[in-house]
């Protein structure tokens, strides 16, 4: 379910490395929790994130969320054809739904973040905390 | 801490149904309610072109009965109960000394000395506790009876075909806002032709333990028609297409029928009754500020609680109720104006996050159903 060369936050955002670029997006997790996605609002190219910034805006027709820059730095790139497709987020979170790319101002940050496993044990604790009742 | 919480929620009779197929379940006024099964979006179709059900068992009942039940249900409630006929239901307001809502109901006059209410499930403790407090000046038992019922909802434009598979009773010819006493499936049920959607259709009362029956026996004859089961995500986005309001979003102890475009169910003329005083007043005085509908005009949502801002950017009014609309494909909402900025065409400006977006006064309600 969650690609092992990913890296992944608490706030359910995911960053894949190809060299100095980082390309981020939410989760499966982040996008069933949200449900139907209608609405997209994304930053610049060009605007300089810090690590835990919100840089973006994902609503569903229930919710809106924050969206947090999992590592800090620039943004070369994002994802417009969500403005018109936002619905690629529920079908296809981890490929064709990237939100952004960043320049890395720091990859050792990346070190912080969780690996597909940590984040699958921390999804799985969180569903078993909804199934509670 | 997590279990402490979430052990006290209440559960509807279908609530481990709900959870095995799969439904989202959320606390919803105190209620493990769920919010969506197949999503939002495709619930909404489905309610709007051909069927949704819904479980509403959280919904709570008050009963009252007794030679003053009348005189008590017009005391505290704000339209003419002595209007309805046996088999008849009227949608009213419950009112503070103040004229605004405690909650608003659904009356239903099953005869002459008991009447049947359809409360929202967060308020009904708080209504029982006040009705029953008025009561004492009345001939009349006031019964808080929400665990002896179970409440379905099936609504859209085939809820009537497959209803029909399920009863003998006459329900081709309910007329809207009536309702009847007959059995679904074999279980007795009083059959109400009533609704929160915007569509035809019918919410179902019985006893609880019957539940999970007549819940998977409409599903599966409804499923080849194109029924689904809906959760509390779309009741919501039809009733705001609807242009129905929603206690504690349009409605609350701080707003009135006149504010909130319910003035049709506010009868000064039929007695005394609890806030008729200050709702005589206002009228006279006027009111300053309305519901109204609005529509955006770039792709922003407004959300509940956002601000309706004045030509100088000062809050002039709040959003009540906002949502991308699933079946008018825009984006929608109602909000508290001033009423010089409340007629339909009036551009308004709400804030959303650190924008100022642009939204149209639009007429209510946004959808009506083709008859």
């Amino acid at each position: 379910m969650y690609p092992s060369d990913y890296r992944y936050t608490k706030e359910h955002e995911w960053v894949r490395v190809e060299g100095d670029l980082a390309t981020i997006g939410i989760t499966d997790y982040a996008q069933h929790e949200l449900g139907d996605v209608v609405y997209v609002e994304l930053p610049k190219p060009g605007t300089k994130l810090k690590t835990g910034e919100t840089f973006g805006t994902v609503e569903s027709v229930k919710a809106v969320s924050d969206i947090y820059a999992p590592v800090s730095g620039e943004v070369t790139e994002v994802n417009s054809a969500l403005a018109e497709t936002p619905e690629t987020i529920n079908k296809d979170p981890h490929g064709k739904a990237w939100l952004i790319k960043l320049k890395l101002a720091n990859s050792s940050e990346l070190a912080k973040l969780m690996n597909a496993s940590a984040y699958e044990a921390y999804v799985a604790d969180k569903q078993k905390e909804a199934s509670a009742p | 801490m997590i279990e402490a919480t979430t052990t006290q929620l209440r559960k509807t009779a279908l609530n481990s149904a709900h959870r095995r197929m799969g439904a989202k379940m959320v606390n919803f006024g105190g209620w493990d309610m769920p919010v969506e099964y197949s999503g939002i979006v495709s619930e909404h179709i489905a309610t709007r072109t051909a069927a949704g059900l819904f479980d509403v068992s959280h919904m709570g009942e008050i009963e009252l009965r007794g030679p003053q039940a009348l005189d008590l249900v017009q005391f505290v409630t704000c339209n003419d109960a002595a209007r309805l006929t046996d088999g008849q239901a009227q949608y009213s307001g419950l009112m503070t000394a103040a004229g605004t809502f405690v909650d608003d109901l659904l009356v239903h006059k099953i005869s002459d000395g008991h009447y049947f209410l359809c409360v929202n499930a967060s308020n009904q403790d708080k209504d029982f506790e006040y009705i029953r407090s008025a009561a004492i000046r009345f001939s009349a038992k006031v019964e808080n009876s929400g665990e002896r019922y179970s409440q379905l909802a099936i609504q859209g434009p085939k809820a009537l075909g497959i209803l029909t598979r399920f009863t003998r009773a006459p329900i081709a010819s309910l007329k809207y806002y009536h309702f009847l006493a007959g059995e679904v499936d074999g279980v007795r049920a009083l059959i109400a032709r009533t609704g929160y959607t915007g569509e035809d259709g019918f919410e179902i009362y019985f006893a609880p333990e019957h539940s999970e029956k007549l819940w998977n026996a409409l599903l599966e004859a409804g499923r080849p028609e194109g029924l689904l089961p809906c959760g509390l995500g779309a009741r919501n986005t039809l009733r705001l297409e609807a242009g129905m309001c929603l206690y504690g979003h349009e409605i609350d102890d701080t707003t009135t029928v006149w504010e909130a475009n319910l003035g049709w169910i506010c009868k000064l003329g039929k007695g005394d009754f609890l806030g008729r005083t200050a709702l005589q007043a206002q009228k006279e005085s006027g009111i300053r500020r309305t519901l109204a509908g609005f529509e955006m005009q770039d792709r922003l949502i407004a959300r509940d609680g956002y601000p309706v801002l004045a030509a100088n950017g000062q809050k002039a009014g709040g959003v009540t109720s906002g949502s991308p609309a699933p079946f008018l494909k825009k984006n929608i909402g109602m909000a508290y104006v001033p009423v010089e900025s409340s007629a339909p065409g009036t551009a308004i400006r709400i804030g959303i996050r650190s924008q100022e977006a642009l939204a149209k006064i639009v007429p209510l309600p946004f959808y009506k159903r083709p008859r």
